[in-house]
């Protein structure tokens, strides 16, 4: 398998603060890469630097390499480029406060694309994909805001696939959500990868091991151990993991 | 941290170590009526297998319980994994204990007038229970790869009871039921001592 991403000598700081240290991993493609640990370990901010997320906040500064399919996306590609092409997903549904429809077209529409028959095909197809087309074909023109939180999350799934994305960033996607609606995003996380390479930043240990390929397991900024999930969750190569996934943490 | 769940795990060990010795008890009184000729052991042998598969199914509701409450992973995980495949291996043993006691009071068969090998296999199975249960609950590899290597010798006594039992019935004359009959209780015992030797072996690897 291919790596979609790699990061090589990764450090960012807040100011003085020295949130990831050198961290070097490669995200393989059309795989389900989860990261995992303590509060305050990093693994979101991680997730953030993989679509410059947080590079235009004041007082950051990142040193090392994060690159995309070979090209230094801090160095040879904007950001808009990138984040049609690593899509987000977060812990809180933020579906705009207009119809299910514009939801998904609206990626597509400042995108260029404008003609209705080709913006309905989009609507449909990734409304197919995010598994939610059958519950909502019939009231595309109702607001978003009228949905369920999982029905939500999904539309933001459906939202971020629309734009053809080839890696989809989750940060803690499920949260905020019931069992059924988590079980029905960990499906389609599964269904996805097929097409797209996904990363999910979790607190939710037994989700990582259910859905994830690769596990990796930050604390303090420091990239401890990355594995097979397998692997990680049955014989961890190091005494900080085996604590932190037994609960036995500090 | 997980103090609730560390208790819950110390129990279990407690719990399959009674049950180890509960095991290693029920053989060694089947190895004493095949010694002594005593009946009133064997007869204790049948009447604890009940307490033997009793235990299975407390520590077996014990590992699931901890399974759907805890989720375990990494070591937690092997250990309760490992307590489920011990509690089988240490149920068949009471099992087949039991019915090598059946056989000591319906055939009668006892050490000095059949075989001093059966004996012999019989203290050697009773050995590698006991072995098994310690290495577990010491945490001893090297104790436990004794068990394993253990398990060679009593194949070997199996088999040159085997020969005997063969040669016995080759000498008998014509139609000698009675020892013929005599012959399979025996072999049967020392398939149960094989079959236990072997469970021994499960639990030390």
């Amino acid at each position: 398998m291919s790596s979609k991403f790699s990061i090589n000598a990764l450090n960012l700081y807040y100011g003085e603060f020295h949130a990831l240290k050198n961290i070097t991993l490669d995200i393989p493609e059309h795989e389900i890469t989860a990261l995992i640990g303590p509060s305050g370990c990093g693994k979101s901010t991680f997730l953030k630097t993989l679509n410059r997320m947080n590079d235009l906040e004041e007082g950051v500064r990142i040193e090392g390499k994060v690159t995309l399919d070979g090209t230094d996306i801090y160095k040879d590609m904007d950001a808009i480029e990138l984040r049609k092409r690593v899509g987000m997903v977060f812990q809180q549904p933020n579906p705009f406060p207009k119809s299910i429809y514009e939801n998904v077209a609206y990626g597509p529409r400042i995108n260029g694309i404008h003609r209705k028959q080709e913006l309905d095909e989009i609507v449909e197809r990734s409304l197919r994909q995010a598994a939610i087309w059958d519950e909502l074909k019939d009231r595309l023109n109702k607001s978003a805001l009228g949905l369920s939180g999982g029905q939500q999350q999904r539309l933001c799934i459906a939202r971020t696939l629309a734009v053809e994305p080839e890696v989809i960033l989750m940060d803690e996607p499920t949260s905020a959500l019931d069992p059924i609606s988590t079980s029905r995003i960990e499906d389609l996380a599964i269904d996805l990868k097929d097409k797209y390479t996904i990363v999910i930043v979790t607190h939710n240990m037994q989700q990582a091991s259910r859905i994830s390929d690769n596990t990796a397991f930050f604390l303090l900024g420091e990239l401890i151990e990355y594995n097979n999930t397998e692997r990680l969750f049955s014989i961890p190569a190091d005494k900080r993991t085996e604590d932190y996934i037994t609960g036995r943490f500090g | 941290m997980r103090n609730r769940f560390d208790r819950e795990l110390v129990s279990l060990n407690e719990q399959l170590t009674q049950m180890g010795q509960l095991c290693e008890t029920a053989i060694e009184n089947a190895t004493k009526a095949l010694q002594d000729g005593d009946m009133e052991k064997a007869k204790l042998v049948i009447e604890k297998d009940a307490e033997i598969d009793q235990s299975e199914r407390d520590i077996e509701r014990l590992c699931l319980k901890l399974l759907l409450q805890q989720q375990p992973v990494a070591r937690d995980l092997r250990q309760i994994s490992a307590a489920l495949k011990m509690i089988t291996d240490m149920e068949r043993i009471g099992d087949q204990t039991s019915d090598i006691a059946e056989i000591i009071i319906s055939a009668k068969i006892s050490e000095t007038t059949d075989f001093p090998k059966i004996g012999e296999m019989s203290r050697e199975a009773q050995r590698m229970v006991s072995d098994s249960v310690s290495a577990y609950v010491n945490r001893d590899m090297e104790l436990a790869g004794r068990v394993e290597a253990n398990d060679d010798v009593v194949d070997l006594l199996f088999e040159s009871v085997k020969k005997e039992l063969i040669e016995r019935i080759a000498q008998s004359s014509g139609r000698d039921l009675t020892s013929a009959q005599h012959a399979i209780d025996v072999i049967m015992v020392a398939k149960y001592l094989e079959r236990i030797a072997d469970h021994a072996t499960n639990i030390a690897e």
